[in-house]
């Protein structure tokens, strides 16, 4: 997602991308940025809250016109309400994929390295 | 202190690809340099597009695309589908502790509704994005970017507002 953000940013579309992974998205660098502090899956805010969905929503709006230059990051004030899922996240007791998706995902890869050696991609 | 917390996605992946028997990490994404824009006009007066990772399909329609297509092209859905229609096929994220329930957590058609009703923003681009998140970088910058960029052309969008799930 924030390669597309720099693309389209390069190519003249003002950006501001919502996301959880605020290591990700400041590694890889965009120009705005709304870090939510949630588990991955909600970077808009807690499902069925529509009022800090607003919020939030609202702050990445304000972000367009009002961020000065590059790689401007704002966090939206919430904390989840329990802190355990980031010690949990990406571990055995909890796979980021689930055993089939897994499977899926590799052969997805192998069959585009295929592709792309027939030159189609 | 949520700010000082915030979990790092790039060690984590890194050790626990590792114990899963994968030798070579994972190298994401960096740029040194940071593309800007400033906005051309005020907000309430730009379109938006809106992209997303979220894989979204709609309720009694076909699978948008196919789940062993290797490419994973961007591809578009109407923005006016009531959201009640839309749900997300996406995999990766952290079931465990959230949900994909509330499709306005992740992509937001009701607050972006919301705003253009508010006059915060002019409107909503007719059509949204859904990009993939691929594992080749080369194909996100070189096939799926451009793809979007020429979109957000055609429907004269102003600003992108753009979620990663």
């Amino acid at each position: 997602m924030s390669l597309v953000a720099r693309h389209l940013e390069e190519h003249g579309i003002p950006t501001v991308v919502f996301g959880c992974a605020r290591d990700i998205v400041e590694h890889a660098g965009v120009p705005r940025f709304v870090f939510c502090d949630f588990p991955l899956g909600s970077p808009c805010g807690k499902p069925f809250d529509a009022v800090m969905q607003r919020a939030i929503v609202g702050m990445g709006l304000d972000l367009l016109p009002r961020a000065t230059g590059p790689g401007t990051t704002v966090t939206a004030p919430y904390a989840w309400d329990e802190d355990t899922w980031k010690a949990k996240c990406f571990t055995k007791e909890r796979p980021f994929l689930d055993e089939a998706a897994t499977t899926r995902w590799l052969e997805r890869k192998q069959a585009y390295r295929d592709v792309k050696q027939t030159g189609s991609a | 202190m949520s700010d000082a917390s915030h979990v790092r996605y790039i060690d984590k992946t890194r050790e626990y690809y590792q114990g899963e028997g994968y030798d070579r990490p994972y190298r994401w994404a960096h740029f040194d340099h940071i593309p800007f824009t400033p906005l051309a006009r005020p907000l309430a007066e730009c379109r938006v597009g809106l992209i997303t990772t979220s894989e979204m399909a709609i309720r009694g329609a076909d699978r948008p695309v196919p789940e062993d297509d290797p490419l994973r092209d961007p591809y578009w859905l109407p923005s006016d589908t009531p959201v009640d229609r839309l749900y997300s096929l996406k995999a990766a994220y952290d079931r465990y502790a959230t949900t994909l329930d509330d499709v306005d957590a992740y992509l937001p058609l009701t607050r972006l509704r919301e705003a253009v009703a508010e006059g915060r923003i002019a409107a909503l681009a007719p059509r949204f994005a859904i990009a993939f998140s691929q594992y080749s970088q080369r194909k996100t910058l070189g096939l799926d970017a451009p793809k979007i960029l020429e979109s957000l052309r055609e429907d004269r969008v102003d600003v992108a507002v753009l979620t990663a799930v």
